[in-house]
């Protein structure tokens, strides 16, 4: 059996809108990951599965519980380190893409490596590698406003394996897609499941999509109201 | 690498709004530009000004009989000659050759050469067709030998000309080039007619002189309109007897070079109005080119203040400017902070690249109002007369003024972003 990546232990998330109204968004939800796999987390809006992926993208802190990413308590670590963790080991990819606007596609897949310190050189070399990964070889100098979504998509999927990270989160990738190119993408995370080897986890509210991975979570109200094995 | 990076990313954005780039620039552009060009122009004369003073001399000691003031008047300032007590100069309140004399045997020691002049008047000198516009000016034997004027043909006047007053005159090379064709030998020796309030006087030419292109003189006649006539020297007694005057307003002493000229002043004024002290009306004062450097210099580094103080307004207000489009900037650019930070840009990351942002925006103005400003300064010298180069010192302190601006008006926009919770940032329509 694989090492686990993510390990959620009992978490629970309440935001206070000013007492006595607190609200309890996720009720003591407990998830591992393991690595390679295809997991896809579904549930209808205001099941809290935002909030979920916020606090799996370490761009959120839970009220209470215990987060392992790949070997790191994200819990216990500062600010200026969940900046670390969410630089190396988690690739976001969002529903409304998120490229920089202004600078071309090679400029954006080297964003996170950027921050990484990576050297120039050795930045445009990966960038280029990814970019021809998502079959975009052909557009690496074009800026975002001159690539259709679906192109977008794919740019945005390079930057999010810039780094090699352990997860690559993806948030309703194929929400602002229609069904063709929406396949596409979809296309391309199974190729690099199957051939990069990655684990990937899927926010969708969509049952169809979920259908396509190996595992399917599903959350209501903040809970994990079952789990099973998809077709991937 | 990093810094490379965010400077590039500033100058996409600036590329992208230009329109709005150059608007939040104007501010830092203006107040750059005006104290440069001032500074430029203000350098060009101070420097002109004091280098054509001290080229006459700084030894040299200006004495000159001047209107006496009680306490009460130099207090209220402004009144040239206007109240009861002032009276026109009369033969009586002049310095007399007598007590020139005496001077001399008392100080002879500390004095190198004395110059005295008096104006006759504006003129022509007429030959023929010809005309040329001089301005006629008796002058003492030492004149030359204190303003530094060479004698470029002929020679200058004797002790008996100087003494008997003779119809004799020391001419510029323009004038013998208006006149004689450029022929400096041909000019020595011959008599010239010379039209003063519509009579004629004939003078022999003893000498033809170099004209003073760098004395103070000239710049001064440069802001003060003076016109293009040259100076027709003559014996001081002639010009004397012209004016039917025998006394002196003012003289040049030039002291000896290990006598402290500022020390000398003193003396010579306690000298004089010892003289004076019956005289009600008027005293003599004297001060050395030293002083009178000073003075010029202080009075320039003044307006040099003032301006800058304006420029420095301009400066802030074009600052504030910059902080303004910063907010506005960052607020269209929200989601790319929630992007960046997602992607794992620490809160350094952001606050640096915000910074760097606003500090090429005042850097790019500082250099196009330091382009423009060397423009009009040196222009604005150019057409005042002096030459003038842009100070490296100058352009240095915008430059870095400039980035300070940038520093300062970009912090607090520029934190804001770094504080922004990716979360909320992401969400941000």
């Amino acid at each position: 059996m694989s090492r686990e990546v993510i390990e959620l232990k009992d978490i629970y998330k309440r935001f206070y809108i000013g007492t006595p109204n607190e609200l309890e968004v996720l009720k003591g939800i407990s998830l591992t990951v393991r690595e390679g796999e295809f997991v896809a987390i579904v549930g209808a809006s205001g099941s809290g599965k935002s909030t979920l992926m916020n606090i799996i993208g370490a761009l959120d802190r839970p009220t209470e519980g215990e987060y392992i990413l790949d070997g790191v308590d994200v819990i216990a670590a500062k600010d200026s380190e969940l900046s670390k963790i969410r630089n190396r080991k988690i690739g976001f990819v969002f529903q409304t893409y998120n490229l920089i606007a202004r600078t071309d596609a090679i400029r954006n897949v080297e964003m996170p490596m950027l921050y990484a310190g990576i050297p120039m050189g050795e930045r445009v070399r990966r960038a280029k590698e990814l970019l021809t990964l998502v079959g975009m070889e052909e557009r690496m100098r074009h800026l975002p406003e001159e690539l259709s979504g679906g192109q977008k998509q794919r740019v945005a999927i390079a930057r999010a394996m810039a780094n090699d990270p352990a997860i690559i989160l993806a948030d309703e990738p194929t929400g602002a897609l229609d069904s063709v190119t929406g396949r596409l993408v979809m296309d391309l995370f199974h190729k690099l499941h199957k051939e990069e080897g990655k684990t990937i986890v899927l926010i969708t509210h969509s049952p169809e999509l979920a259908e396509e991975t190996q595992r399917i979570v599903t959350i209501r109200d903040g809970k994990i109201i079952g789990e099973r094995e998809g077709r991937g | 690498m990093m810094i490379y990076e965010n400077i590039r990313l500033a100058l996409f954005s600036l590329k992208a709004n230009k329109m709005r780039a150059l608007l939040t620039m104007l501010g830092i552009i203006i107040g750059i530009a005006a104290v440069i060009a001032i500074m430029t122009l203000g350098d060009a004369i101070t420097s002109s000004v004091s280098d054509s003073m001290s080229s006459m001399g700084v030894t040299n000691i200006m004495v000159s009989v001047q209107q006496r003031e009680d306490e009460e008047e130099s207090a209220s300032g402004m009144n040239f000659g206007e109240d009861d007590d002032a009276r026109e100069m009369v033969e009586t309140d002049y310095i007399s050759s007598e007590m020139v004399q005496q001077f001399c045997d008392v100080y002879g020691d500390d004095i190198q050469a004395i110059s005295a002049e008096e104006a006759v008047g504006k003129g022509e000198i007429e030959s023929g067709t010809h005309r040329s516009s001089v301005s006629v000016q008796g002058i003492s034997l030492g004149y030359f030998q204190v303003n530094h004027i060479e004698i470029l043909e002929g020679g200058y006047f004797s002790k008996k000309e100087m003494d008997e007053g003779q119809m004799v005159a020391l001419v510029a090379e323009e004038v013998v080039d208006d006149i004689f064709g450029g022929d400096r030998k041909a000019a020595v020796g011959s008599t010239i007619q010379v039209a003063l309030d519509n009579k004629y006087y004939n003078f022999v030419v003893s000498g033809v002189y170099e004209k003073e292109d760098n004395s103070a003189m000239s710049s001064y006649a440069v802001f003060f309109g003076g016109n293009s006539a040259t100076s027709c020297y003559i014996p001081i007694k002639t010009a004397q007897r012209l004016n039917h005057s025998s006394g002196y307003t003012q003289f040049t002493v030039m002291a000896d070079t290990d006598v402290d000229p500022d020390e000398f002043s003193v003396r010579i004024e306690n000298y004089f109005n010892n003289l004076y002290r019956n005289n009600q009306y008027f005293e003599v004062s004297a001060v050395s080119m030293s002083a009178m450097v000073d003075v010029m210099a202080e009075m320039m580094n003044t307006v040099t203040v003032a301006i800058a103080f304006i420029g420095s307004i301009a400066l802030i207000v074009g600052g504030i400017g910059v902080m303004n489009i910063m907010l506005v900037s960052i607020t269209e650019r929200t989601r790319e902070i929630g992007t960046r930070k997602a992607m794992g840009a620490p809160n350094s990351s952001i606050r640096i690249q915000f910074i760097i942002e606003s500090i090429v925006i005042c850097i790019v103005g500082g250099i196009i109002g330091i382009i423009l400003g060397c423009i009009v300064g040196v222009a604005a010298a150019g057409y005042a007369g002096v030459s003038a180069a842009p100070s490296v010192r100058s352009i240095f302190i915008s430059l870095g003024f400039s980035m300070a601006i940038g520093v300062f008006f970009g912090y607090y926009p520029a934190n804001k972003a770094a504080k922004l919770n990716p979360i909320d940032a992401l969400r941000y329509e």
